[in-house]
Parts: C-alpha cells; sequence; structure tokens
C-alpha cells in the first residue's frame, strides 16, 4: 500500500516509454469495454448470445445448444441484462479513473503532471454539468424566444401571461405555494415544539419523516385511494367519503370539484414535506441556548409565550431556509398534479404540467421554453436567498 | 463515528478537536444537546394527545394503502378497509393475490429490476465525479478554480424543467432515449451541482495537517484522495448517497421523459403512474403496485434514518 503512496524511483528511458503505451493501452481498454458494454445493454439478444459463448467456452455445448433453440426465459434475461448493465455502471466510472490517472503519471512528465490532474478530477464533473445544465438552459432560453421559423418573437411569453388557461395554471401555483409552504412550515414547526423533550421523541417523528421515503407517484396512488368516491348509497370505500357520509353528508367527488381538487392535492404535499421541515425545526429548536430559556422561565414566561416570544424569533433564519426549500420543490411540482389530477385535468393545471403537454401533447416547444424560463425566474431569487442564507448560518441549524 | 478515524500513521495533534466537531455538527437529531434533558412527564397531557393524534393521522393514510393491498379485490371494492380491522385475525380476509397479480401481469416486477439498475448507477457515478471534483476545488490549486466553482454553485438554481427540451432533442438525435446510459447520466447532471456542494463544504473542512502531512509523505493528489478523503469523507457520502438514492428510485418525470414507459425500461413509478392511467379503479392492483414501489426507499430510509438526517441538517436539500 506505502509503495504507491510514493512517487515511483525515476526508471530508464526506454522503460518509462513502455509504460506510457501499456498506460494509455489501458484506458483505451477500458474505453473500449464500456463502449462495447453499452452497446450489448441496447441490444436485446445480446444477453442470450453471452450466456451461449460462456456455457460452449466452459465446454457444457449441449446447454448452450438448448438455449440457442428455446431461449432464455424472460426472468433470466432481464437478470443477466441487469448484471451488465450494474457492473458497467458501477465499475465502469472508477476503471476509467483509476486508468486515466495511471496514463498521466505514466506519460507526462513531473511538471506537466500536477497540472494535467486537477483536469482528470473535475474534468468529468464538469464536462457532464455542461452538457445537462448549461447547453440546455442557453438553449432553452433561445427557445422561448424564438418561433417555429426561427425568428425572435414574444408571443411565447404573451401567450403565457395572457391566455385564460395559463392564468388558471398561475392561480394554481400561487394557491400551491402560499398553502403548501405555509401548511408544511407552520405543522412542521409546530409539531417540531410539541415533541421537543417528550419521552418517545424520535419514534413519534419517525411517523412524520416517513412519508419523505415515498414517491410523488406512490403517495398520489395513496391519497387517491383516500379521496376515492361512489355515488350516494353505494359504501364508500374511501377514507374521506366515508367519514363525510357517516357524519349524514352527500359524498363529495373531491378531485373533480374545482377548487377543492387543488387543495387536496396540496394536502399531499403538505404530507409529504412536513417531516423534512420538522426534522430541521427540531435540531434548531434543541440548538437555543439553555440560558436563554430558563432565564425567560424565571422571568414567568409560560411554555406558548416562550415558544412565540424566544424560540420562534431564534430559529427565523432556519424558518427562511426550509421555506425557501420547499417554496422551490412546490414550485415544480408535477408528478402530484400529473397522476392525481389526471394531466391537470378537472382546472387543477398549474405551469409545470401545463409544460409538459406543451412539450410532448402540443409539440410546442417555444411555449415550454417560455414556461420553464418562467420557472427559472422566480427560482433565482428565492435560491439566492436560500444559498446565502445556508452560509450565513453555517446550515440548518 | 468510528468512520471518521484516520489512520493511525498520521495522527495530528489537532485532529481530536476537529474530529469532535465535526461529530458534533452531524449528530443525528442532536440528542443530548446543550440543554438538559427535561422529566418527561412534566409535558401536559394535552401535548402528548396531540402528538399521538398529528402521529396517527401522518400514518392513516399508508397503513390504509398497506391493508387494502392485502385484501381480496371482491371486499376492497365493497367496503373500507377499516372494517378489517373489526376482526384482524379472521385468516380469510387477507390475500397475497394482489401482489402475484402486479408483479407477473402488470410488470411491476420488469419495473422492478429495471428501478434496480436504474438507481444503483445513477447514485454512484454522481457521487464518484462529484467526490473527485469536491477534492479538486478544495485541495488542488489550479487556474480557473474559484471561478468554476461558482458556476457549479450557481447552477444550482437550474430547474429541472430548464434542461427538458434542448435535451431531449439531443436525446433523440443521439439515439439516447430509452436507455440506461442516458438515464444514468441524465440523473449525474442534475445531481452533480448539490453533490459537489454538499460534499465540497466537508472536504475542504477537513483538517489541513492531515493531508499535509501526507502530501510531505510522497502522497500524490490520487492516493491522498482514495486512501485519506474519500475514508475521511464517509459520513457525507453516505448522506448525499442516500438522498440521491431515494431521488432516483422515486423520480419519476426524468424516467418518464427519457425512458419512457415500455416495458423493457419503464421503473416502477412510470409503471405506477401507467397503471393510474389504466386501471384506476382497481384498488387492488394499484394499493399493490404502490407499496411495490414503496417498499425499499422505506426499508432504505428506515435503516439509513441516522445518515439521512445527518444530511439534511448539512443542507441536503434538494430542490
Amino acid at each position: 500500500m506505502t509503495s504507491t503512496l510514493l512517487e515511483r524511483q525515476p526508471a530508464s528511458h526506454v522503460l518509462q516509454v513502455a509504460r506510457g503505451v501499456v498506460a494509455l493501452g489501458v484506458v483505451a481498454g477500458v474505453v473500449a469495454v464500456l463502449w462495447a458494454s453499452v452497446g450489448f445493454l441496447v441490444d436485446p439478444g445480446a444477453t442470450e448470445r453471452l450466456v451461449i459463448r460462456v456455457l460452449e467456452l466452459v465446454g457444457a455445448s449441449s446447454s448452450a445448444e438448448a438455449i440457442a433453440s428455446r431461449g432464455l426465459t424472460p426472468i433470466s434475461r432481464r437478470l443477466g441484462t441487469a448484471a451488465v448493465a450494474l457492473t458497467v455502471g458501477v465499475v465502469g466510472v472508477w476503471a476509467l479513473f483509476i486508468a486515466a490517472n495511471r496514463a498521466i503519471d505514466a506519460v507526462l512528465g513531473h511538471r506537466l503532471r500536477e497540472k494535467v490532474r486537477p483536469w482528470l478530477f473535475v474534468g468529468p464533473a464538469i464536462a457532464l454539468i455542461g452538457l445537462y445544465l448549461v447547453y440546455p438552459t442557453i438553449g432553452t432560453i433561445h427557445e422561448s424566444l424564438t418561433d417555429r421559423e426561427g425568428a425572435f418573437t414574444l408571443s411565447h411569453y404573451r401567450f403565457a401571461f395572457t391566455d385564460a388557461s395559463m392564468l388558471l395554471a398561475f392561480r394554481n401555483n400561487v394557491l400551491w405555494l402560499v398553502l403548501g409552504t405555509l401548511g408544511s412550515v407552520v405543522i412542521g414547526v409546530g409539531f417540531a415544539a410539541l415533541v421537543d423533550r417528550l419521552k418517545r421523541e424520535a419514534l413519534a417523528k419517525t411517523f412524520i419523516f416517513l412519508p419523505l421515503a415515498i414517491s410523488f407517484v406512490g403517495a398520489s396512488v395513496i391519497w387517491r385511494f383516500i379521496y376515492s368516491w361512489q355515488p350516494a348509497g353505494r359504501p364508500q370505500t374511501g377514507l374521506l367519503n366515508a367519514i363525510v357520509t357517516g357524519l349524514g353528508f352527500e359524498p363529495i367527488p373531491v378531485l373533480s370539484l374545482s377548487p377543492l381538487n387543488t387543495l387536496a392535492l396540496i394536502v399531499v404535499m403538505i404530507w409529504l414535506q412536513t417531516g423534512f421541515a420538522m426534522v430541521i425545526f427540531s435540531a434548531a429548536i434543541k440548538s437555543v441556548p439553555s440560558e436563554v430559556i430558563e432565564a425567560a422561565r424565571i422571568d414567568g414566561a409560560g411554555e406558548l409565550t416562550l415558544f412565540m416570544r424566544i424560540v420562534l424569533p431564534m430559529i427565523r433564519g432556519t424558518i427562511l431556509t426550509v421555506g425557501t426549500a420547499i417554496f422551490i420543490a412546490i414550485l415544480k411540482v408535477f408528478d402530484i398534479v400529473w397522476v392525481m389530477g389526471r394531466g391537470g385535468n378537472f382546472e387543477t393545471e398549474v405551469i409545470a404540467t401545463r409544460m409538459f403537454k406543451e412539450m410532448f401533447q402540443f409539440q410546442n416547444f417555444g411555449r415550454a421554453s417560455a414556461l420553464a424560463v418562467i420557472l427559472l425566474v422566480v427560482v433565482i431569487p428565492v435560491m439566492v436567498v436560500n444559498i446565502r442564507n445556508m452560509h450565513r448560518q453555517g446550515v440548518g441549524a | 463515528m468510528t468512520a471518521l478515524a484516520p489512520p493511525e500513521t498520521i495522527e495530528a495533534p489537532t485532529s481530536e478537536r476537529r474530529r469532535s466537531s465535526l461529530a458534533g455538527r452531524l449528530s443525528p437529531w442532536n440528542d443530548g444537546g446543550r440543554r438538559p434533558p427535561k422529566a418527561p412527564g412534566q409535558r401536559s397531557l394535552l401535548v402528548r394527545a396531540l402528538v399521538l393524534l398529528i402521529a396517527f393521522t401522518w400514518t392513516l393514510p399508508t397503513a390504509g394503502l398497506l391493508i387494502s393491498s392485502l385484501r381480496p379485490a371482491g371486499a376492497i371494492a365493497t367496503s373500507g378497509w377499516w372494517t378489517v380491522l373489526i376482526h384482524p385475525f379472521e385468516m380469510s380476509q387477507w390475500t397475497l393475490a394482489n401482489y402475484s397479480s402486479v408483479l407477473a401481469d402488470r410488470g411491476m416486477f420488469d419495473a422492478f429490476i429495471n428501478s434496480v439498475v436504474i438507481t444503483i448507477p445513477a447514485t454512484v457515478i454522481p457521487i464518484s465525479l462529484a467526490a473527485f471534483a469536491a477534492y479538486a476545488f478544495a485541495w488542488i490549486e489550479f487556474p480557473g478554480r474559484k471561478l468554476l466553482f461558482a458556476i457549479v454553485i450557481g447552477l444550482l438554481v437550474v430547474p429541472l424543467q430548464m434542461t427538458l427540451v434542448p435535451l431531449l432533442q439531443l436525446y433523440v438525435e443521439w439515439n439516447l432515449t430509452g436507455t440506461y446510459l442516458g438515464t444514468w447520466l441524465a440523473h449525474t447532471g442534475f445531481g452533480l451541482p448539490m453533490a459537489i456542494f454538499l460534499l465540497y463544504n466537508y472536504i475542504a473542512d477537513l483538517p489541513k495537517e492531515i493531508l499535509e502531512s501526507a502530501y510531505v509523505d510522497g502522497a500524490s493528489h490520487f492516493s491522498a484522495f482514495t486512501k485519506l478523503v474519500l475514508p475521511l469523507a464517509a459520513p457525507v457520502l453516505a448522506a448525499f448517497a442516500i438522498f440521491q438514492f431515494l431521488w432516483v428510485w422515486n423520480d419519476f418525470l426524468v424516467a418518464y421523459i427519457f425512458l419512457g414507459t415500455g416495458s423493457e425500461v419503464a421503473v416502477l413509478t412510470a409503471q405506477l403512474q401507467q397503471l393510474v392511467g389504466t386501471r384506476g379503479e382497481d384498488w387492488h392492483l394499484l394499493t399493490a403496485g404502490a407499496f411495490v414501489s414503496m417498499v425499499v426507499p422505506l426499508v432504505v430510509f428506515l435503516a439509513m434514518q441516522r445518515y439521512f438526517v445527518r444530511g439534511l441538517l448539512t443542507g441536503g436539500v434538494k430542490g
């Protein structure tokens, strides 16, 4: 282990050249293997051929023939592909780094080596960020200002800010942002304060926290079931309408009445996000110095006054951090509306679902891009506040 | 905090202090914090009742789903799931048929494999690239370092939606739609700024003495990174790994756009969404399907909760 930590001894000229060639060969080999594997993954018949080859090589030609004639079962074909994909994805990235680092040592002189190495470290990340974030962002801004003939236009933005269906989407987004953020933050901070110093604090928190592990799509199924509706007189299998009819009212088709349906969807988001808020608030509340609390107690402050006048002002920064983070998550809400509102029907449309429709159903990339830019413009100031605040706070506490 | 202990050979004088401050910053739940705990009995009955009520309300939706998924199709359609609680031990009202039906006939098994194949590399690749980059930004002098880092952090503001139109066009042109590779790389690209931000904060804070003594001993940047920094950064790597894992496993938008809903490649969320679209009122299928999609993140989450909380507290907020 220590020998690799130390710089290698200077070798003779011939040896050095040979090592350089070998190292470059290794890099080329790794790239070739990865390239071949990627080709393997997109070819549906490849797993079968590989298994047959392997069986032939180990001499089990009768089994090889059997597979060649009958084919693999779907499950084993699937697992075979999965195994190859996992190996390529996980081992491949490290093999590339290690081989390239060796090559730098073997090929370059002392000086150049340390000039090039940082780029091996940051290069791959920078390249992917450039391809997946910088290039598309510029492309989207450009697309949003261009009409189908390629000329400059503001019509996509005009549409976004004037069309009645868009105004509805904006109204819904505002409802989402205000109620969703407020709901998660208020319940989160309230629960964190209530549960603080309770005997089974960690357990109680886990229950609130658990929905964070559930996907938006999964949560949508869970809540669609709760809101499900049967005509009056039939047994209600949805929890909400069972309660409503149990109290003697008519069952409510929650998901098809606007704006009730949007509120019902916001509840799902609050259910998902409150745990996140609660965890961070809980840590913040615990970091309020005990001297301050004790002093206030001695001055005769009750629990509620203590919370409103001492604790809340002291965790103001955290409230800002959590609030902005949830705000941004909600601004981009898509899955819940897509799955529960059946693609934004019944007036549940929000900006992100509308963007998706413009993109895939109407193929209007200009409009879709304009909507994305609007999201970006709203996110920027909020995110700047968030990052600044995280930096100042030492994050989270 | 054994993962934080540096190798004995390079014990620097200040490492003890540094270690404890790192540990303190990352301690889960901040239990045993600065304030002496109050005797539990002092909390009023009202508070405890309220906490119980909220915890109950929060759990009820998931419990209803799980119970329903184990009931026969006919029963789900005609009576509420809570009715089974009257006679919970009457075995005839429980069944696993819904699970075998969604796994075998509704493509959830294939989707499960696809989710695994997408999620593991889409977690390992970004975390590896980000760790290399974070190390270089923190510990190697090179021209343009500050500017590049500022750009990476600035890109945290870009919403996913900003990238979809050009990327989709690019993917169609390069035949990357519907491929594992394309989806791994997409998740990597989108996750990198947050990963670099998180890992940088931690790696830049590592004790200078440890790294410098390694360099003096002749360690190259590569070996210092793999043998020192990676082990030292294990807690934050674990925290980010859990985030990214949950994020990718639960993602719908990226998978839906770049992988699609074809049975060969669709992941669990996409398959479940399909099921809602085609069998919207077949609750025996939907509840079982939803639970199949939830079980892995729930287990990961419950097992790794400490790391997850640590990650949240160090700013791992995925926007």
